[in-house]
């Protein structure tokens, strides 16, 4: 979850880049998900080792704790949908009329074959609960200002023991995050770009996620509408939902 | 002579009864345990062929770098114009492709919710084309314990124990999640058409077979197979040739560049499959050499016993003019005689317990519980014509040795001492 909530970070416009510690600078940028609830429409581009695959989907989320998605095209994933509530997992699969729970080693298994896996979806702890922050330098990233932030875990049941985060220091939103293991090894590596300001907080609409142990040149994640504060239906987030 | 020493031997029991003995015992040995692993790795290389190397193989580069770790998206593509080619090409195997793919079988409950699940194997061959032979080669139709074979698309068979333990029976939907072609995660529906019990701890524990058009549909593979298997049209496994075939396969392609370039693989050149191929070549040699020294030791003590025991008569012998060379050539004789009957005694002893094992087996299941080899459970002796014959080169090789290296003590008999020896 990690992944993708550093990749929907919502930006509030906060200037000028004060001499924060890394914790600081960490909260920060997770107040800038606060929003109640969001609903986007996507494009999920899977450039794999032999082909390219593209997927539209439409996703309802409230906080970190209950989202929604629906795969509507291609016509072979157009159906598929997944419930996630609390620490649990479902997919309904159209193909199979079935509701199967995610769990498990099923949980290391990539999402519709991109970068992402269900493991990173899971993990909807605040970044603040489960890392300490240090600030390590500053960067820049297509002309803006980053600092980078080293986030060590303080907990064991994590899935990434140490992550990088290159903040703008303008607009508290991260411009790419590498994951790493325990041993040091880069595992997942995330860019965020085509940073937007919607509704009056500044979103990247364009994440791109690359698996570093899996071949093939990444997974582009492309918002292509996105809002906030919806009021969505409560009988979305209900496992009815997902053979409606 | 021949049959004055036979005399000898027979009317003087004391004389050949125990090298017989130790013969016999040694040759018995080598028979038995010769067949015992002629049947052990004959079984060994027979059931993964069958499930899982066939003679040969082909796929691509890339899958063949990972093979272990089942990479179907890294399979054949265009797998029937593939295929086409290696009919034309490589008479005399039979082609087939096959899907091999891991994943959770998951049984729903009446409202569809899961009841259970279980890790599984699965094995996507053609099982529906009534001139494939792939049913017969897996042995599926006499493994069936339940149910029927699948006749229809949608149907898969699972193994016995695996059914018990999923409660599940002939003719509930079952859905398979496995990892797709792509990448992603894929779900499947399957009816059980029956169970069957394949004799393999590995496979018995949790194995599904499916049509491949069927787990093409499931695994997003369409037109594509992990691997193409060939078997020799005799059923045996000849690895010169197949070395030969896939040598010949590779050269045509070896110009090409990429990592789905098709290759071809032998079953020597799969995983841990050369080391059975070459014990199942060596083994006969490596049996018989053992034993020929070790009983060459025995029987060199026992002919030093017997040349003490004989010492007197050697002696009387060389007294009375007999040549030293033919006292020691009519000791050989004897020893060939002695080795003759040893051999053909002790290989009868073995082929009787060979026997024994080839029909009634040795249960190892116990032994095999949460193992990944694929081996049999009952182990099973094969005699073969190798064992009518193999037991008489130590056999005879030991007792000639033995009684070569005692009988030089004759040489080193003074004849001017041999009546203070014979008056002592």
């Amino acid at each position: 979850m990690k992944i993708l909530l550093l990749s929907l970070l919502l930006v509030t416009g906060l200037t000028g880049f004060p001499q924060e510690d890394g914790n600081s600078v960490l909260k920060k940028v997770e107040s800038n998900m606060s929003s109640d609830n969001r609903v986007f429409d996507a494009t999920m581009i899977v450039h794999g080792l032999r082909n390219t695959r593209t997927m539209t989907l439409k996703t309802y989320s409230v906080g970190t704790k209950e989202s929604f998605t629906e795969y509507l095209s291609p016509p072979r994933d157009h159906g598929t949908k997944m419930l996630k509530l609390e620490n649990q997992l479902w997919i309904y699969s159209p193909t199979t009329d079935r509701i199967i729970q995610i769990s498990g080693s099923l949980l290391r298994q990539s999402v519709m074959g991109s970068d992402l896996s269900y493991e990173d979806m899971m993990d909807d702890r605040k970044l603040t609960d489960v890392y300490n922050a240090v600030v390590e330098e500053n960067e820049t990233i297509d002309g803006r200002n980053t600092v980078i932030l080293k986030l060590t875990a303080t907990v064991t049941d994590i899935a990434y023991f140490t992550q990088r985060l290159w903040v703008d220091t303008e607009r508290y939103i991260p411009l790419k995050e590498e994951f790493y293991a325990k041993s040091g090894q880069l595992l997942k590596r995330t860019t965020l770009s085509d940073v937007k300001k919607i509704e009056g907080r500044w979103f990247p609409t364009k994440v791109v996620y690359k698996d570093m142990l899996k071949q093939g040149d990444g997974t582009e994640f492309i918002f292509n509408k996105v809002s906030f504060n919806q009021k969505i239906p409560e009988y979305i987030f209900t496992k009815a939902a997902l053979k409606q | 002579m021949i049959r004055f020493l036979l005399k000898g031997l027979i009317r003087d029991s004391s004389r050949s009864r125990l090298p017989i003995i130790v013969v016999a015992t040694g040759v018995a040995l080598t028979v038995l345990m010769h067949a015992y692993i002629t049947g052990l790795m004959g079984d060994t290389i027979d059931v993964n062929a069958r499930f899982f190397t066939g003679h040969l193989k082909v796929m691509t580069r890339a899958y063949a770098e990972n093979a272990d770790q089942v990479p179907n998206d890294l399979a054949l593509t265009d797998a029937g114009l593939l295929l086409d080619t290696l009919k034309n090409e490589f008479s005399g195997i039979q082609w087939s492709p096959r899907i091999h793919f891991g994943g959770l079988l998951d049984v729903p409950d009446e409202n569809g919710e899961t009841r259970s699940q279980g890790p599984v194997i699965g094995m996507g061959v053609d099982l529906l084309d009534k001139g494939s032979a792939e049913v017969k080669r897996l042995n599926l139709d006499r493994s069936l314990v339940r149910g029927s074979l699948p006749l229809s698309p949608g149907q898969a068979l699972i193994t016995e124990a695996f059914s018990r333990k999923l409660d599940v029976n002939p003719g509930d939907t079952v859905t398979l999640i496995s990892s797709g072609m792509n990448g992603s995660m894929v779900f499947y529906n399957f009816v059980i058409s029956g169970t069957v019990s394949i004799g393999y701890e590995a496979l018995d524990r949790g194995a599904m077979f499916a049509d491949i058009g069927d787990v093409r549909m499931a695994l997003n593979m369409e037109n594509a197979a992990g691997e193409i298997t060939g078997f020799f049209n005799d059923g045996y496994y000849d690895d010169d040739r197949a070395v030969a075939d896939a040598a010949k396969f590779n050269k045509l392609h070896e110009s090409e560049k990429g990592e789905f370039v098709p290759t071809m693989v032998s079953l020597g050149q799969q995983a841990n499959m050369s080391l059975y191929v070459s014990m199942s070549k060596y083994w006969s040699t490596y049996v018989a050499s053992i034993f020929v020294f070790a009983m060459s030791l025995v029987l060199w003590n026992a002919g030093l016993l017997g040349g003490l025991r004989r010492y007197g008569e050697i002696g009387i012998r060389l007294a009375m003019g007999e040549e030293k060379g033919h006292v020691y050539r009519s000791m050989i004789y004897e020893s060939v005689m002695i080795g003759i009957a040893g051999s053909v005694a002790g290989t009868a002893v073995g082929l009787f317990f060979a026997y024994l094992i080839q029909r009634h087996g040795i249960n190892i299941s116990g032994m095999m519980q949460g193992s990944s080899a694929m081996l049999p459970s009952v182990i099973r002796a094969r005699i073969s014509g190798v064992d009518l014959y193999l037991g008489f080169i130590p056999g005879l090789l030991s007792t000639v040795i033995g009684t070569m290296l005692s009988g030089i003590g004759i040489y080193k008999r003074q004849t001017a001492s041999l009546f203070k020896e014979l008056e002592a």
